[in-house]
């Protein structure tokens, strides 16, 4: 090839042939996506849990897509049905993941409902899961003599903290816990507030 | 076949082409090896972020006091060190140091190109500092808040201005198949870098966005300015053309149709159009005809000179790179089919393909050009050759552990996982094993990267021995 414009007009068609296919078609067939009656906007809580959740990047670890039963065993192993775009209208950024060295946390909240599990899963996860490679978070904790007022005390198995401590969830944790509980898709991700899809 | 011919450099006469490379290399010199340095700086910080993040799956509760070094911000910090530390600021570097040879001019406005070069490194401490803070877009990739991406949009206009500006004062009539793959490079990674940036994406959608711009960074500038090299270099060293002009243009030009479409593999079984999926795995398969093209183009290339891989590093390095180039792109078309990634999506085998790809295809034909470039522009020979042997062989050993470990281990993993009676617990404790010896893999890479900094350093301060060989051509007579 000898002509600059060839490679600099072919470069650019390209390129941009793959943005209409790959991006532009989805965004214009995605246009009409509403949100589903049961899927309530995150809290501002829930957001800074999720602000959180990204900025710890456990969405390396974890997915955030239910996938359909003709693809695998995501819903018979209690994750979930499968997941549709209307899930993810409020996500901003898309958390969806590529890796499950941990599992699909798409329904976390309905699967495990229990703040205290949370709490101590994130200050050592080992504690509720021998097996577990997932990092411990305990800079999200505070080991304290006595609870102050408006401090959320964590119930431990005997032996976690020690004797005359008490573990104290911080505000980071209970944001990201409020985060996590609110990770329900059980409702019908075709029922639009309008009504009928 | 055809009767174009294949010219590789327009040749003037030998002595006019030898005083216009020495002027092309004077001219590119100081933002060649200040790219190159910061290279290896970050090849270093790179790898050894990357060894930590595989040591926290055998230590979890290692370096957890605080959110700094956590793994999701130390694997975020590997990933961006080495892609758009060692990955890209050597690949530009290459690209800046072969193109005014190639168009036999020099380097229009070095300065530029050398503040680039400033600028990049700018944005890389800016930016990792950004993540190990806990600051970050959230999107693979494209972690590096965009306020600190404008940094590097602002470098690399400048830099492609240089060379933008080098090739419209070419003296050459035709553009070698490397100057192809820059110049592709250098309009398709703004395009891609810029469009996903914008903060207009969400919900799903993004997700395209997302792997639209992830896989392309990979093809269109990664593996763009890394085939680039190897085509320059390969021809180079044996003192012999590209074998055929139509398969590299063949090659060049269904890979820039069809890896610009690969993207979407990535969220197979996701919850985005299944039509979507189908195109990037039909393009996915489509990549076997430009990456059969490159493979036939350079082993017939190679063919009958296998023997001199023993008397050149370059050469070495590079045909290693491009034979693993095949590899793991026919290995990508294979993981893109539903019935093989229903098993490997979610596991470590994506991250052994992923590694493979950029470690062993790319940097290994990075550090052939290492070797063949920076004697030409420090005016002095490697000092130690058998350290090059000690920096190949932990290399090559390394990076064959990490991934057979993890293609093993993943397809475990996947497998198990697919099975609803296997409870979580066990699909964990399979890959175990398998990441231990990905740690040991990293702690080669980790070594073969300590040996060549140290080369490197010894290099450009002209230190060690005084040879007036090329490296490993000792008892050669000049071929």
């Amino acid at each position: 090839m000898n002509r600059y414009l060839v490679i600099f007009l072919g470069a650019v068609a390209t390129v941009t042939f793959a943005f209409v296919v790959l991006i532009g078609l989805p965004q214009v067939q995605l246009a009409d996506v509403q949100a589903p009656a049961g899927l309530k906007p995150y809290t501002a809580a829930e957001r800074e849990g999720r602000t959180l959740y990204t900025s710890l990047g456990c969405y390396y670890c974890h997915s955030q897509q239910v996938r359909t039963p003709s693809f695998g065993s995501d819903s018979a192993r209690g994750w979930g049905r499968a997941s549709e775009p209307e899930d993810y209208v409020y996500d901003r950024p898309h958390l969806l993941g590529t890796m499950r060295t941990g599992p699909d946390l798409m329904n976390i909240g309905v699967r495990q409902p229990s703040r205290d599990w949370h709490y101590l899963h994130l200050y050592l996860p080992r504690a509720v899961a021998p097996y577990s490679v997932m990092p411990s978070f305990p800079f999200l904790f505070a080991l304290k003599d006595q609870a102050e007022m408006g401090d959320e005390i964590v119930n431990t198995p005997p032996g976690l903290v020690p004797a005359g401590k008490v573990l104290v969830a911080g505000p980071k944790a209970r944001v990201l816990v409020d985060y996590l509980l609110a990770m329900k898709r059980d409702y019908d991700p075709r029922a639009t507030r309008g009504g009928a899809p | 076949m055809t009767t174009v011919p294949l010219v590789y450099e327009d040749t003037p006469p030998p002595q006019v082409a030898v005083s216009e490379r020495i002027a092309a290399d004077r001219s590119t010199r100081r933002p060649v090896l200040l790219f190159f340095h910061s290279a290896v700086v970050w090849l270093l910080v790179g790898s050894l972020l990357g060894l930590a993040a595989s040591l926290k799956f055998q230590f979890p509760d290692w370096l957890a006091g605080q959110a700094l070094w956590t793994f999701g911000r130390v694997r975020t910090a590997h990933l961006n060190a080495v892609a758009y530390g060692w990955s890209s600021m050597a690949l530009v570097g290459v690209a800046v140091w072969m193109i005014p040879r190639l168009v036999r001019a020099p380097l229009h406005r070095p300065a530029f190109a050398t503040a680039a070069a400033v600028g990049w490194n700018l944005f890389l401490v800016l930016g990792i500092g950004a993540l190990l803070a806990g600051w970050t877009d959230g999107l693979e990739w494209l972690e590096i808040p965009y306020p600190i991406d404008a940094i590097v949009a602002i470098a690399g206009g400048l830099m492609a201005y240089s060379v933008l500006m080098t090739v419209a004062r070419r003296k050459t009539k035709h553009f070698y198949v490397s100057v192809w793959y820059a110049l592709a490079a250098m309009v398709w990674f703004p395009i891609i870098f810029v469009t996903a940036n914008l903060p207009v994406w969400g919900g799903v959608g993004q997700g395209a966005v997302n792997w639209w711009y992830g896989h392309n960074a990979l093809g269109l500038w990664i593996t763009a300015l890394s085939l680039g090299a190897a085509y320059y270099l390969i021809p180079k060293v044996l003192g012999r053309p590209i074998r055929s002009y139509w398969l590299s243009l063949v090659g060049f030009w269904a890979l820039a149709f069809f890896y610009s479409l690969n993207g979407i593999h990535h969220l197979i079984g996701g919850p985005v159009p299944t039509w979507l999926i189908t195109v990037s795995i039909t393009a996915s398969v489509m990549m076997v005809i430009p990456v059969a093209a490159t493979a036939v183009n350079f082993h017939s290339t190679m063919s009958g000179r296998f023997g001199a891989l023993r008397h050149s590093p370059t050469l070495a390095f590079t045909v290693a790179g491009a034979m693993i180039y095949t590899a793991v792109s026919l290995q990508g078309s294979a993981e893109a089919l539903r019935t093989v990634n229903r098993v490997t999506h979610f596991t470590h085998f994506t991250v052994g393909h992923a590694h493979l790809g950029v470690y062993g295809f790319a940097s290994m034909i990075l550090f052939g050009a290492f070797y063949f470039i920076v004697p030409r522009l420090v005016d002095w020979e490697w000092p130690r050759p058998a350290l090059i042997r000690w920096h190949f062989w932990l290399a090559l050993a390394g990076i064959t552990v990490y991934f057979v470990a993890l293609t093993i281990g993943g397809w475990l993993e996947g497998a198990r996982m697919l099975d609803p009676a296997v409870p979580f617990a066990d699909v964990v404790n399979v890959t175990k094993p398998y990441l231990v010896a990905r740690s040991v893999g990293g702690t080669l890479m980790l070594a073969a990267h300590c040996v060549f900094a140290y080369h490197y350093w010894l290099m450009v301060r002209r230190r060690g021995p005084e040879r007036s060989e090329p490296a490993w051509a000792e008892g050669r007579a000049a071929a």
